[in-house]
């Protein structure tokens, strides 16, 4: 009789990086995580990551992270089957969360743009919008950031592996630059600032060098944009101004909360 | 050395005057004993709390012109150095630090837990320029954080012996109400040493007294003359001065009964308008004092930490019970800390839970001004329609 078998070693959870319409910069993020880059592939099988390896493999996977937005046909097939592969789906970085800078064309004339842009439109399959992941298939958590913050990546990855949820804060950038001792931009210099509706999570990096936060992020869990209008335009800001400095990589996010009061933002929580 | 040059105050300590140098040799002499001395400086464009190297770091010939959602640094020529009123941080800071570890726990290759609880390592501080607002407001902490059945010990690891170095106020803020909360401007107890800074036609100088004997001894080695009756009158005069220029008020009404009695006030509409749930007031208030907890495990998962990190009512998940937040509109939230501060703190530490140092009028980004909003209170409640 033979002695059995030693248990094989418990099977590494699957890791599986996508792309959509996107730079790139989020899932990089995950390549600049080199201090902590041999632990995580000691604790996933990094399975699917272009920007890594051409030696894709097929799914299922247990987690997946999803840069970009929907922006082309073959993109809403792509995200579903996606999706039906993964046993949880997070998706990185504005374009993901909110549809990204390329979700201006939602405001605009896509036939337009791709008269503009291309010599010939008619090789240019696109959809009219961008949109979020999130708005085609579930999706179990949102990370925000144009691009997103690495230990926010590395806490949301390890929330996943140990079955928590993830420690990310939904208030705002004021938050974290008061807790940082930062001085006010706004309040001692002038300097027009998003913080007080923009999502934390950044650290409050651009206080912390004296410059306004620019948004991002996204909104915040609660805004109130209509009372910070005066304070920009207070400090020199005009109606175009402001329009510019809320419609960038989470235009569409901030569209829907510009003309709203007080209260949540429908993404997280309820009012 | 001087001779002896102590005189009795009117408080039992002894009491001396000191020049510039004397203000040098006491940071000196603090550093010598051990101490981490913190005190105002100058960085970002604003008078901020920080580790002093030397009294020279002090903000000598800076003062600040303060109003609702505005904060300025301006040259002076007197070349005070304590000529400014409160900053953007508050002794909080540094006794109720941001973020603490609780404890970590690490589970062994037999799947074993080991839970250790964080020991603080005791830190000897020494204040130097806290306001009579902010001393007020180090009281109500020590209340808050040590006074009940269970003492923090990060808070006690920092509070514990900390010096602490008063400087009266005789330049008082456009958004300073201290006359109003009864917190100022002169220090009445709870200082180790209290400086009264006099520049006039006699020099640049600070009527020192002390509280405590630990003051006494730390003055008795700085260089030093006698006090004066000149510089005596100047210095209370000054002080008397400030509480005459406050920039606020509060209704002369009593606050908490005002907070009880407007909970359905109209009013909460109107602020909650302006109101950017942004959190400000909260982290710059000296006594706010609320913290969440957040849990961190490393890739592994065998290694746990438990974080403090400040939080503040603002914060929509602050309430989150199982099924959504309690308070989920922002008229809740900012309902919920303005009676809080100003009524219920009665209720849970038998005072005030406002000094009148006006830091959330200042850095509030739309400028929500809290002595208006209980004017406004005192207003609607009383039907009148009297200014403030």
């Amino acid at each position: 009789m033979h002695p059995p078998e030693p248990p094989a070693p418990a099977a590494r959870p699957r890791l599986g990086v996508f792309k959509f319409a996107s730079c790139d910069g989020c899932q990089l993020t995950l390549l600049d995580c080199e201090d902590e880059l041999l632990a995580l592939a000691a604790e996933v099988d990094i399975a699917h990551f272009a920007e890594a390896s051409s030696d894709a493999a097929p799914g299922p996977y247990d987690l997946a992270l999803v840069e970009g937005s929907v922006s082309t046909p073959e993109h809403l097939d792509r995200v579903r089957r996606i999706r039906a592969e993964s046993r949880h789906l997070v998706t990185i970085g504005a374009c993901a969360t909110a549809g990204g800078v390329q979700a201006l064309r939602n405001y605009a004339d896509v036939e337009e743009y791709l008269a503009t842009v291309y010599a010939h439109p008619e090789y240019i399959a696109t959809l009219a919008t961008s949109t979020p992941i999130s708005a085609h298939v579930r999706v179990d958590f949102e990370l925000r950031g144009c691009p997103i913050d690495r230990g926010q990546l590395l806490e949301v990855i390890t929330a996943f592996l140990s079955g928590r949820k993830p420690g990310i804060a939904n208030h705002s950038v004021c938050f974290a630059c008061k807790r940082r001792g930062n001085v006010c931009v706004t309040v001692a210099h002038g300097t027009p600032c998003l913080g007080p509706v923009t999502h934390a999570g950044c650290g409050a990096l651009c206080p912390t060098y004296g410059r306004g936060c620019y948004g991002c992020f996204g909104p915040a869990a609660t805004t109130n944009l209509p009372a910070l209008i005066p304070v920009l335009h207070r400090d020199g800001m005009d109606d175009e101004d402001i329009g510019r400095f809320l419609h960038t990589f989470n235009v569409a996010d901030f569209t829907a909360v510009e003309a709203r009061g007080p209260g949540v933002t429908g993404k997280e929580g309820t009012e | 050395m001087t001779s002896p040059a102590e005189s009795r105050p009117r408080d039992g300590g002894i009491e001396a005057v000191l020049d510039r140098s004397g203000l040098a040799a006491l940071v000196t002499a603090l550093q010598h004993r051990g101490r981490t001395v913190i005190g105002p400086t100058v960085r970002d464009g604003a008078i901020v709390l920080d580790e002093l190297d030397s009294a020279t770091a002090l903000p000598y010939g800076w003062g600040v012109e303060l109003e609702a959602g505005t904060y300025r640094l301006v040259r002076r020529d007197d070349g005070a150095a304590f000529s400014h009123s409160a900053g953007p941080q508050s002794w909080k800071s540094f006794l109720h630090p941001e973020r603490v570890r609780q404890w970590s726990a690490d589970r062994g290759p037999g799947g074993g837990l080991t839970v250790r609880e964080e020991r603080p390592q005791a830190v000897s501080y020494a204040f130097l320029g806290v306001r009579p607002c902010d001393l007020r407001a180090i009281r109500i902490l020590d209340l808050v954080m040590a006074g009940g059945r269970y003492p923090d010990p990060a808070y006690l690891s920092r509070r514990t012996g900390a010096f602490l170095i008063a400087v009266e106020c005789t330049e008082p803020g456009a958004t300073c109400f201290c006359v109003s909360m009864g917190t100022g401007p002169a220090a009445d107890a709870g200082y180790d040493l209290a400086l009264t800074e006099v520049v006039d036609d006699d020099g640049h100088r600070f009527l020192c007294r002390s509280g405590t004997e630990e003051g006494a001894d730390v003055l008795a080695e700085l260089p030093r003359r006698a006090a004066d009756d000149a510089t005596r009158t100047a210095a209370v005069l000054g002080v008397r001065a400030a509480a005459d220029r406050m920039g606020r008020s509060m209704p002369p009404v009593d606050l908490r009964t005002l907070m009880r009695d407007t909970l359905e006030a109209e009013r909460w509409d109107d602020v909650t308008a302006r109101c950017l749930s942004c959190g400000n007031c909260t982290m710059v208030c000296p006594t706010c004092f609320c913290t969440t907890t957040e849990d961190v495990t490393d890739l592994t998962g065998d290694h746990a930490e438990r974080w403090r990190r400040w939080d503040s009512c603002y914060d929509l998940d602050f309430s989150l019970l199982h099924g959504g937040p309690v308070r989920s509109s922002p008229r809740s939230r900012y309902r919920q800390w303005l009676t809080h501060k100003l009524g219920t703190w009665h209720d849970q530490f038998d005072s005030s839970g406002c000094v009148g140092c006006g830091r959330c009028i200042v850095w509030c980004p739309t400028g929500i001004d809290l002595t208006e909003e209980a004017h406004a209170l005192h207003r609607e409640a009383s039907g009148s329609q009297d200014a403030p």
